[in-house]
């Protein structure tokens, strides 16, 4: 037990000059504890002079009460204002502590991408779900007579061998690779209302060479509309829209006569490439035409109140147009490398 | 079918000076598409040259060459190439004689290759220029020696121009003719489109020969099919005509030769030369005979059983019942509109001739064509179509050429059978075809367009009557008929109209989820790939099948790899194959995956259809249902595949190996991207792992697997050991998974959090326990994480420790402690009843 102290305007004084000059002499927050337990604490001089108010006459209570409040109260300001000094310097002390190299941090993510050829279908998709047209599907395996009977490929036609068809055997099956997406053309005739405005991508199959400029399985989109009333301007402005979408503002289209057997008047479509590397130019990208009346027979429209049109192109040209890809190999083999350079964004 | 352009000009107009590029230019307008330009390429100065004198000089490599002095100008004059009217020229060939007329190359000149001609020193001599033979003019084949021009029967001034005297300064425009077009094989053809393109005027090549109507009966011929396919005629019409006494060993003339060579065809002797030069002319295949090797008349009829023939090209073909054949008494001399056989044909010693150009029926032609491998050019012409009127103007202008050529003398004999039916005409309504094509064209327009292009044309009250001409058989409905009013006014008259469709739902919900999974997988580092849909039958039996039981698969009948036949039943080996090629190219950490159809027909299952319905009528209900069933099923299937590290090794970042867990992270993904709920249980699939297998599943059902790749499976793939994989059947999630989800409230009360670790034996799955708990401890808990998973000191040797970091909520007040403590001893409770847990204390 210490010695009882006196309450007098020095020994109050002297308690708050050896606090504050320990407060000031605190450089961090540990320090400034141990100060506290010393200068502020229970057995610190200051709180036992505030013990000692208890045995002071009563006539002096209230003096000597001030006296000790007011020493108590300066000190136990110095204690805030120090605190929080040193909270700021060690906050910043701790800010310049965690300082990195933002160029030299590691990443836990790993970049992935779309296939370029799938990003483009979707653009396709959408430019054509933009003018209310709905997309349909089929499959790849697929009876001949959806694939060219029903197109109007009689089965000795030269035009038919002119495909390089898959065949699953056995032949007599008469089921192959769909050599096109037009056997879409079919089903979604035979599936849905009319009038009809429809997109079908997907793959498909023919039996040629693999190399930069041929691929065995390769990608189509083909657009097909039944209406009363549609004509051929029609079917080239719904072109000459879609190109504008895919190609800018300043491309169009142009068409050729042709022949294919599911349309009559048939055309080869061009379409005028106004950003081609190597200037612009009309480049040749499908074919097209009025959908034969035994095409529309086949799904059971009389041609006689109903006419269509029908499109089909082929992403890989596509995306080689339109993203200067030189050889088609690239799309197929896999190499990461070639999808990542595009990402997400075609 | 290439077009000469001198050729071209004989029966249309050219503008002089007309380019095989404007040719190109004006054929494509009308549908003929430009493929190539051929010429001689050839640059003068090349001239006829007359041979004074020559030493033969033996070298020392043992050949001769003759030292030659060739007159190539007229004396006193100056030579094409500025130098002496006299050259010395070394020459090695020695078929030649002084006095001979032959074609000088001079310096300056070019010859095919390119090849420049320059006076240059050569066995000690200057040779100033060179002395060519047909092979080094592209004439021919013949290189045996040089060139003289009295073989060609031409005799020309010293001095001229060889290439123009040659015919060699032609060009001609190599176009594409589509599978309707069979008229457009021929020069005929092309210039009758040429003058549609142009408005320049047409004469037809037929009409400028007369067709002499050679006596019925002056070579006998009769037509006997008694198996018409298709109910069609093999050959409804067959003309002949005979020329007597030619010389075959008269030479083909020069401009002959050279039309013939830019066609394309080479020249072979005067007699084949004069019938090819008249089908490419005409269009019409002509077959010629030697008429002293027939025996008999002739007959034409199906091939019996096993017959046998050897056609020109000097192989034995085994003949079809369905092909048609040219007999004699001996039996086939001739493969009907294909290919004619060797024992008649025209040679050395042939003097007379039995012309024959007839018409057969298109698809036993392209069947036959087929069957035998025999794409000619007289079956690419019948296949397509060939005019059945011009026979009679094809024999006689094979039979005038010999004459004229071959100093042959035409006999009255020959004969005509012809038995075409007469065209019905179309009935073409006004407005139909602007009303197709969306321009408004004047009746005259189209009565013009029609005929223009040969059409025979009746106006009635309501449009035309249109007989289309006997050289478009591919004319047989009023959409036709449209086409060629539209071609003709211009495809550029068409203008651009935007049609309004119906209002559209958008994407479906499959093809929108779809999308949604691959930005999903893309998004969280994974790399799309589209790998060729063939496979071994090693892949299909070992990816597709998870306890190794039989699969069926599609198989290809003309698969262009023949150790991949298949159509794929798993993605995986495309996968597979893709980290291959990806590893070989040095890419070693690689996330890749696939969206695509697999092919899964079932086993003992016939598919497909033995007859096919017609094409031009809507097959009935049943029938349509027959060809769906006969489809294998072709689910789209998602794929995944990981190695390497999933994330590299940097400053501070230790790299963390790809393995399961990342399989079933892209699980996750792909669960969220649907809106699945994937339950994943532990699995056994025989390409997998068998302790790092995951089946997934959804509505109960099986949807796929997760896990690492058998590590000998990864190894005979040049694969890492660890390779991880997924394979969902995303049609089969989605389909599974009910749209629409019910929101929950979400409650704002303040949550109690308590950990809660459980002994359990090592066979008991985590997925168990945490159900027990979830179940047990009822609607307070919120939230359940295993944290940890202990074993080791303090736990039973055969148990672990799991840990599981539990959030509880009440919807309506503040939970105690204690109750939460309730639910979780509940749950506690409930796993201890059901796997044996104990509350690790």
């Amino acid at each position: 037990m210490s010695e009882p102290l006196e309450i007098t305007e020095h020994s109050a004084e002297s308690a708050v000059d050896a606090a504050l000059q320990a407060i000031a002499s605190a450089g961090d927050s540990a320090a400034l504890k141990s100060v506290r337990t010393e200068h502020a604490g229970e057995k610190s001089t200051l709180a036992r002079l505030n013990a000692e108010l208890r045995n002071v006459p009563n006539d002096q209570k209230a003096a000597l009460g001030k006296l000790v409040g007011g020493a108590r109260g300066r000190v136990n300001q110095a204690f805030a204002a120090r605190e929080a000094e040193i909270v700021e310097a060690e906050a910043a002390a701790q800010l310049e502590a965690e300082a990195v190299d933002v160029t030299a941090l590691p990443s836990r993510y790993t970049p992935g991408a779309r296939h370029p050829l799938s990003l483009l279908q979707d653009r396709v998709c959408d430019v054509f779900t933009g003018m209310g047209w709905e997309i349909a599907e089929g499959p790849e395996v697929e009876s001949e007579w959806f694939n060219f009977d029903a197109l109007n490929f009689d089965a000795d036609h030269p035009a038919r061998a002119m495909q390089d068809t898959f065949f699953v055997d056995p032949p007599e099956a008469h089921l192959v690779l769909r050599t096109h997406t037009s056997p879409v053309q079919i089903r979604s005739m035979l599936e849905r209302e009319l009038p009809l405005y429809v997109l079908a991508p997907g793959r498909v199959y023919r039996t040629d060479e693999f190399d930069a400029t041929h691929l065995p399985v390769f990608m189509q989109f083909e657009g097909v509309a039944v209406d009363k009333g549609l004509t051929m301007a029609h079917l080239k402005g719904t072109l000459d829209h879609f190109v504008k979408a895919i190609f800018g503002d300043e491309a169009k289209i142009r068409l050729r006569p042709s022949f294919f057997p599911f349309t009559e008047p048939s055309a080869e479509l061009d379409f005028w490439h106004p950003t081609f590397k190597g200037g612009a130019r009309w480049i040749e990208w499908g074919g097209c035409g009025m959908m034969h009346p035994n095409v529309l027979k086949a799904a059971g429209i009389d041609p006689e109140v109903y006419t269509g049109f029908a499109f089909g192109m082929g992403i890989e040209r596509g995306l080689m147009l339109r993203n200067d890809v030189q050889d088609m190999r690239e799309m197929v083999e896999g190499d990461i490398r070639f999808s990542q350079q595009f990402g997400m964004v075609v | 079918m290439r077009v000469p352009l001198s050729w071209l000009a004989e029966y249309v107009e050219l503008v002089p000076g007309t380019t095989p590029e404007d040719v190109h230019a004006a054929l494509v307008k009308v549908g003929l598409e430009e493929e190539d330009v051929h010429t001689f390429e050839l640059e003068g100065p090349i001239v006829v040259g007359e041979v004074l004198e020559f030493v033969e000089e033996p070298q020392s490599n043992g050949k001769t060459i003759r030292w030659c002095q060739v007159r190539v100008a007229p004396e006193g004059e100056t030579a094409a190439d500025g130098g002496d009217a006299v050259h010395g020229v070394v020459c090695g060939a020695r078929n030649f004689f002084p006095g001979d007329k032959v074609v000088v190359t001079l310096p300056g000149a070019v010859l095919p290759g390119p090849f420049p001609i320059a006076a240059r020193t050569t066995y000690g001599h200057v040779s100033d220029g060179m002395i060519a033979s047909a092979r080094e003019l592209g004439l021919g084949d013949d290189h045996e020696g040089i060139l003289r021009l009295s073989t060609l029967g031409i005799d020309a001034p010293v001095g001229t121009d060889a290439i123009a005297l040659l015919g060699l300064d032609d060009a001609a425009v190599e176009i594409n003719v589509t599978p309707d077009r069979g008229y457009a094989f021929s020069i005929r053809g092309v210039a009758r489109e040429y003058a549609h393109a142009t408005g320049a005027r047409f004469r037809d090549p037929v009409e400028q020969v007369t067709a002499t109507d050679a006596a019925a009966d002056g070579f006998p011929v009769v037509i006997d099919d008694d198996a018409p396919i298709r109910g069609r005629a093999g050959s409804a019409v067959f003309a002949t005509r005979i020329v007597r006494g030619v010389d075959p060993a008269r030479p083909t003339p020069a401009w002959m030769v050279a039309r013939l060579k830019l066609a394309g065809i080479r020249s072979l002797s005067l007699l084949v030369d004069i019938t090819n030069y008249v089908m490419l002319e005409f269009g019409q295949p002509i077959h010629g005979y030697d008429l002293d090797a027939l025996r008999g008349g002739i007959r034409v009829r199906r091939a019996l059983p096993g017959e046998k023939l050897t056609t020109l090209d000097g192989k034995e073909r085994t003949l079809h019942i369905e092909d048609l054949v040219v007999t004699d008494d001996r039996g086939p001399i001739g493969l009907g509109g294909v290919m004619g056989g060797g024992e008649t044909e025209m040679g050395e010693s042939t003097h007379n001739v039995l012309i024959e150009a007839a018409n057969w029926d298109p698809v036993s032609i392209a069947r036959t064509a087929r069957r035998h491998k025999l794409p000619s050019e007289a079956a690419k012409r019948y296949e397509r179509g060939v005019d059945p009127e011009i026979p009679p103007a094809a024999v006689s202008r094979v039979a005038q050429l010999m004459v004229d050529l071959a100093g042959g003398t035409a006999d009255l004999g020959g004969s005509l059978i012809s038995e075409v039916a007469a065209r019905e005409a179309i009935t073409l309504p006004r407005g139909f075809v602007s009303e197709l094509i969306g321009v408004e064209y004047t009746d005259q327009e189209v009565h013009d367009a029609l005929a223009e292009v040969g059409g025979i044309i009746t106006a009635t009250d309501d449009g035309f009557e249109v007989v289309p001409p006997s050289w478009r058989p591919d004319l047989t409905g009023k959409a036709e008929l449209a086409e060629e009013v539209a071609r003709l006014a211009g495809y550029h008259r068409i203008p651009s109209v935007l049609p309004v469709a119906p209002p559209g739902r958008g994407l479906t919900r499959s093809q929108r989820l779809r999308r949604r999974v691959a930005d999903a997988l893309a998004s969280a580092g994974s790399t799309e790939v589209l790998a060729f849909p063939f496979a071994t039958e090693h892949e299909n039996a070992t990816y597709s099948s998870a306890d190794g039981g039989p699969v069926a698969s599609v198989r290809l009948a003309n698969a262009l790899d023949a150790g991949a036949p298949l159509m794929r039943r798993s993605l995986l080996p495309g996968l597979i194959g893709a980290a291959r090629r990806n590893l070989s190219r040095g890419l070693t950490d690689l996330s890749l995956f696939e969206l695509g159809l697999v092919f899964l027909p079932e086993p003992g299952r016939e598919y497909g259809s033995a007859e096919l319905p017609v094409g031009n009528a809507k097959p009935s209900d049943d029938e349509l249902d027959a060809l769906q069933a006969g489809i294998p099923a072709q689910p789209r299937h998602v794929g995944v595949l990981l190695l390497g590290d999933a994330v590299a090794k940097q400053p501070g970042q230790p790299a963390v190996p790809a393995g399961i867990v990342d399989a079933l992270d892209a699980v996750r993904q792909i669960a969220l991207a649907t809106g699945a709920e994937i339950e994943v249980v532990q699995g056994s699939h025989q390409a997998l792992h068998p302790g790092r297998t995951a089946e997934l599943r959804v509505a109960g059902r099986n949807v796929g697997y997760a896990g690492e790749l058998l590590p000998a499976l990864a190894a005979a793939a040049d694969l890492p050991r660890v390779v991880a994989v997924v394979e969902l059947d995303l049609d089969a999630v989605i389909e599974l998974t009910e749209p629409g989800l019910e929101a929950h409230q979400i409650g704002t009360f303040p949550a109690a959090t308590q950990d809660l670790s459980l002994v359990v034996g090592l066979e008991v799955p985590a997925a168990a326990l945490a159900d027990a708990v979830r179940e047990g401890a009822g609607e307070l808990l919120e939230d359940l994480r295993l944290v940890d998973d202990y074993r080791g000191p303090g736990v039973p040797e055969g148990s672990k420790s799991l840990t599981f970091a539990l959030r509880f909520r009440a919807p309506d007040r503040t939970l105690t402690a204690a109750e939460a403590s309730d639910a979780k001893l509940a749950g506690a409770a409930l796993a201890a009843e059901r796997a044996g847990a104990a509350i690790r204390e």
